[in-house]
């Protein structure tokens, strides 16, 4: 197993009527609510926790992109990547990831990605959303009908960009560019492992088999709704030929872990009924722009009634916001160590999923409860899982970073050297 | 009610729908949001006086399957369309389009002055007034959409529910493509840079507004009645929203068979 720990950086001050007096977390938030000086210690403390879990033996510390939104401050993931990879030393660092067809020209991803690549020895996982509908065609305005096709494209230039090593012009549908070449390339070759973030999507699978990239599902609706999901990601890879790896898939979790389930259930109480009542309250008006979804996609959930039962109780599922439901419905994985492996073990192994993301930090979470339930998590429960799945596979999809005598070491002491001189 | 006859013209390679009725001089009619799916009220009544010509525009219901995914441009969409005017036999015809179907003739008069003899906009999309854009048909629920889009919405809805023998998945993917469409030819302001453009309209043009849209802001119309370069006439359709040819089809055809026998 390979354990990431998955940040998503929420603002921990949305007031107690959010959702009453706010139509939705995204797009349309209320930019009133937003305090810099709040964000300023927020921000901050969100570093601190990715560092510790750093030093703490996660195998990777994960950052993601969003646009407007009160529940993920990271608008550039890359920004806080490149800090990570100065401030961590062994753990990996995964952006999951560029929205590509946001980026303009592409090849800035292939170079942010390549630096973060460069500057961390080699520890990048290059995460490549096609981006939710609120991020890119409400929040950045792209095309709903374009969107898919100004991706497939970016990722193409990206690629190239990164693999070519000679100046090359690009003449796509989207992007022209006389030249193409990139400084820096990336550290590991041919490039940093690629992982793709999707929901349900039958053509995101089969271009995961295709391109032999990791599929991962990111719901925020833990792994008992997952199943039906990696299920048939799983049927499609064996209608495709193509061996069952746990190692292809990720899926995200959310964990709270203490002494005992009582104590768990206090603890993480507040924080994940932020979460799920305030984060959560997304404006139906932005889930669905047309075009968006692929209607090979639209036509697959009308005619699959296993789909369409599915959907209706994850849809019933979803209304949960109290402690209780959000517990029964397993969001959120409570309890003492043995209790969350057991459950973990149990998910992961349904799932067939190699790399868990988990959240340790949601809602309004503070930092002390955060390290808490980090510390926890990485001393008790990962030990009991940690080998799981790897008598049986390898990991085709992991980086492979600079042997640790060869990497730099960051000198904060230069500074104090320079002056000392002087 | 439906057309008198429905033929196919194929415009690259692909086929699209193109609705006849009534007698007398062609008038072309490019639909608004949604396309046709039906004859309607509106095209019954022109056709009292006139030959309505109704091609389906790309991606629309009749409009060649997906073929508004081909085109990602301003031009690619003019092209197409003069390619679909003239296929339908309707160069140089009087041409009435309704919101985005207005966009595209107003472009169309502007871009190929001779393709257009004269020219009705209903409830016209294509030019902002600045950052004040025209409301957000997407960002909506199903229900806001369609009060947007009409002061009759129970009508609308109406006009668009299923026929009983229709596929239900396919009905509802030719809805879905259709919004499509419109998003890929408007996405996300309605700005099509016909304001750059409008000028060059030498035509006779009516433009016709219902008082009642809520899609474009009343600011705006200044934008359609100065603009062209040509004689403009405008009328307000009291109770009727954007989709003015929805809402009061008899008021707006009644408009638009005036303006035609006056400037003929």
């Amino acid at each position: 197993m390979k354990f990431l720990w998955f940040h998503l950086m929420p603002y921990t001050e949305l007031p107690d009527d959010f959702r009453e007096r706010n139509p939705g977390v995204w797009v349309n938030i209320d930019s009133t609510l937003f305090d810099p000086r709040r964000a300023h210690v927020m921000y901050n403390d969100f570093m601190d926790e990715l560092e510790y879990a750093g030093t703490c033996g996660f195998d990777a510390v994960c950052v993601n992109e969003h646009h407007a939104n009160g529940y993920g401050l990271m608008p550039s993931p890359n920004l806080i990547a490149s800090s990570l990879a100065r401030s961590t030393s062994e753990t990996m660092i995964c952006v999951m990831g560029n929205s590509l067809a946001l980026y303009n020209p592409p090849t800035r991803v292939a170079e942010e990605m390549a630096m973060i690549d460069c500057i961390s020895g080699g520890r990048l996982i290059a995460g490549f959303p096609v981006g939710t509908p609120m991020d890119t065609c409400y929040a950045y305005g792209q095309n709903p009908s374009m969107l898919r096709d100004r991706y497939l494209e970016a990722h193409d230039l990206v690629k190239r960009a990164w693999t070519e090593r000679r100046v090359f012009s690009f003449n796509g549908r989207y992007n022209q560019l006389r030249y193409v070449n990139i400084w820096p390339h990336t550290l590991q070759k041919p490039h940093p492992p690629i992982w793709i973030p999707g929901g349900g999507s039958v053509e995101t699978w089969r271009w995961c088999a295709e391109m032999d990239y990791v599929y991962c599902y990111l719901s925020y609706f833990g792994y008992r709704i997952g199943l039906s999901t990696m299920r048939g990601f799983w049927n499609e890879m064996d209608r495709l030929g193509k061996d069952r790896n746990p190692y292809r898939a990720g899926f995200l979790q959310f964990v709270g872990v203490a002494e005992t389930r009582e104590e768990a259930i206090r603890l993480y109480r507040e924080p994940a009924e932020y979460f799920y009542g305030r984060c959560l309250h997304l404006d139906p008006r932005f889930v669905q722009p047309p075009g968006y979804t692929t209607e090979a996609t639209i036509r697959a959930r009308v005619e699959g009634q296993v789909a369409a039962a599915a959907r209706k109780a994850t849809a019933r599922a979803r209304t949960a916001t109290a402690m209780e439901d959000i517990v029964e419905q397993g969001y959120v994985i409570v309890g003492s160590p043995d209790e969350v492996a057991e459950q973990l073990r149990h998910a992961v192994t349904e799932m067939n999923v190699g790399h868990l993301m988990l959240l340790c930090q949601y809602g309004n979470m503070d930092r002390d409860l955060t390290a808490y339930n980090t510390r926890m998590f990485a001393t008790r429960v990962m030990p009991q899982l940690a080998d799981h799945f790897d008598d049986r596979w390898q990991n085709h999809w992991w980086p492979n970073p600079l042997p640790a005598a060869e990497r730099a070491v960051p000198d904060a002491g230069l500074s104090g050297t320079l002056a000392a001189a002087e | 009610m439906s057309p008198e006859h429905e033929t196919t013209v194929e415009v690259a390679g692909a086929p699209y729908r193109v609705w006849t009725a009534g007698t007398g001089a062609p008038l072309g009619v490019l639909a608004g949001f949604g396309g046709f799916l039906h004859w309607t009220p509106f095209l019954a009544r022109l056709a009292r006086h006139r030959t309505v010509v109704v091609p389906s525009l790309p991606g629309f219901p009749g409009g060649g399957g997906r073929a508004h995914v081909e085109l990602d441009t301003q031009l690619d969409w003019l092209l197409r369309t003069q390619d679909l005017l003239a296929a339908s036999g309707l160069s140089g015809a009087d041409l009435a389009g309704v919101s985005l179907g207005a966009a595209l003739a107003a472009d169309v008069a502007a871009v190929w002055p001779d393709m257009v003899r004269r020219l009705v906009l209903v409830s016209p999309l294509g030019i902002n007034d600045g950052d004040t854009v025209i409301a957000d048909h997407w960002g909506a629920t199903h229900s806001e959409q369609l009060a947007l889009l009409s002061s009759c919405p129970g009508v609308l809805e109406q006009y668009r529910r299923m026929p009983p023998d229709a596929d239900e998945i396919e009905w509802d993917v030719s809805q879905i493509r259709a919004n499509e469409a419109a998003a890929r030819l408007l996405w996300p302001n309605g700005e099509t840079g016909l304001g750059g453009r409008i000028g060059r309209i030498t035509c006779p043009t009516l433009v016709v507004w219902g008082a009642e849209d809520r899609m474009v802001p009343p600011g705006h119309r200044r934008l359609y009645r100065d603009g062209p370069g040509g004689p403009v006439s405008e009328t307000v359709i009291e109770g009727a929203g954007h989709q003015a040819d929805f809402d009061r089809p008899d008021d707006v055809a009644a408009a638009l068979v005036a303006f035609l026998e006056t400037e003929a």
